[in-house]
């Protein structure tokens, strides 16, 4: 049976990426950030899981507004790399597991989450980054990756309660896979931040410690947070953190947390690192 | 389980112009025009003549004169969405960080530094009420 053993939370800064590819990753402002992400990678290369389900958000780079899936499950064999707007980052191609992505499509309809089948679709730095920053920079990525993309662009977002509930019944459909997989989860986005308007540059610490610590103590509480408390308290962007809570979801009642990180800033954002096992 | 529906309520939060969509309906030829910057061959064809290569979109004369002066928050309102509107300033050679000091009224000197301070506080930001106390 495959079985998913741990999640990752992590944010997905796209500067982060710009400073691996670029190679300022021990300039004074980067080094703290890389430094702080060597357990998280250390654990990553030890787990060394078979597949991961990556929950990022697409920035207007696979999908424009002509269709707006609220999920979106990529089931394609590869993925290339979008071109956001100054070339393809220089990474490698993310390998799929179609037979696996099928299967949770199906499972996940039936749990009635109605997901939007991606059988061609391009992937940005919500989803390169977070591999980058846990893998490194091999030449190919070490495990498969399905990502699941989630609206958080426009308003409203799925809801925390939803993509928790999403959460469960991805860990349901992973445990009817008849395959030994060890899969890890990723939640991406966050931690609080905002990068439009006069009130760019918003960060919450204290938001962040409370949502990390729930995270790990008691995510029924962050179920409770209303989508427009995230906008006012931690940025109009932290409304990405719905997408920790998928992963969250997926984790079962118990975890235990190996390890966390908290970082400001990458460019606008206020960083965060969070790895939880199952238990 | 349902949550409030305060759509009202995003206009209160101030600095900040909430995509959602309405202002997605309004912004949708805009952020279309945004997206075709995604390949190099239009970023040239842009850079190269700009005002005629806005005119290939159904822009509004509002939006298409915020895209040739770069006036990000007038970009904002007109529902230009960030991540959009980033492929812009990419264009032009910018990074996302000089956008939002644009943004702020900031240098990206000052924009930086404030971030290294550990960014903008919410304290006298939640509300608008709230930030009329502050000033």
């Amino acid at each position: 049976m495959a079985r998913i053993i741990a999640g990752v939370g992590t944010s997905h800064t796209p500067a982060i990426g710009a400073a691996v590819d670029n190679g300022k990753t021990e300039q004074p402002y980067w080094q703290p950030l890389f430094k702080g992400y060597e357990p998280a990678k250390r654990w990553m290369a030890e787990t060394n899981p078979d597949v991961v389900i990556m929950v990022y958000n697409d920035h207007v780079n696979a999908f424009d507004f002509k269709i707006v899936p609220t999920f979106a499950l990529g089931c394609a064999g590869e993925f290339p790399i979008a071109d956001e707007g100054w070339g393809p980052r220089p990474v490698p191609v993310v390998e799929g597991y179609p037979e696996l992505a099928a299967h949770l499509v199906q499972s996940l309809v039936l749990d009635e989450f109605d997901m939007t089948i991606c059988n061609e679709m391009q992937v940005d730095h919500g989803l390169t980054v977070p591999l980058t920053l846990l893998c490194g920079t091999p030449r190919a990525w070490p495990c498969r990756v399905i990502p699941l993309a989630v609206n958080v662009i426009q308003y409203p977002a799925p809801t925390g309660h939803r993509c928790f509930r999403l959460g469960q019944a991805i860990r349901r459909a992973v445990e009817r896979w008849d395959e030994e997989l060890k899969v890890v989860i990723f939640g991406t986005g966050g931690m609080s931040h905002q990068i439009q308007g006069p009130r760019a540059g918003l960060t919450n610490p204290a938001f962040d410690k409370a949502f990390l610590d729930g995270l790990s103590e008691n995510p029924e509480r962050l179920l409770k947070i209303e989508p427009l408390e995230y906008l006012r308290e931690a940025g109009a962007e932290a409304i990405e953190l719905v997408m920790w809570l998928i992963m969250r979801g997926a984790l079962g009642e118990r975890v235990q947390e190996i390890y966390r990180f908290y970082h400001i800033p990458a460019s606008s954002t206020a960083v965060g690192n969070i790895i939880l096992e199952s238990r | 389980m349902s949550v409030p529906h305060h759509e009202e309520a995003y206009e209160d939060i101030p600095g900040t112009w909430i995509f959602d969509a309405q202002r997605a309906r309004l912004g949708y030829p805009l952020n279309e025009f945004l997206y075709s910057l995604m390949k190099e061959s239009n970023r040239k064809a842009f850079l190269a003549n700009e005002r005629e290569y806005t005119l290939k979109f159904r822009m509004s004369p509002e939006q298409r004169e915020g895209v040739l002066r770069r006036d990000w928050n007038r970009l904002l309102e007109l529902g230009g969405v960030s991540y959009a509107l980033a492929k812009l300033a990419f264009t032009d050679g910018k990074s996302y960080q000089y956008m939002a000091s644009q943004m702020t009224g900031m240098t990206e000197k000052e924009y930086v530094d404030m971030m290294l301070k550990g960014g903008r506080s919410p304290e006298g930001w939640r509300t608008r009420a709230e930030r009329q106390g502050k000033r």
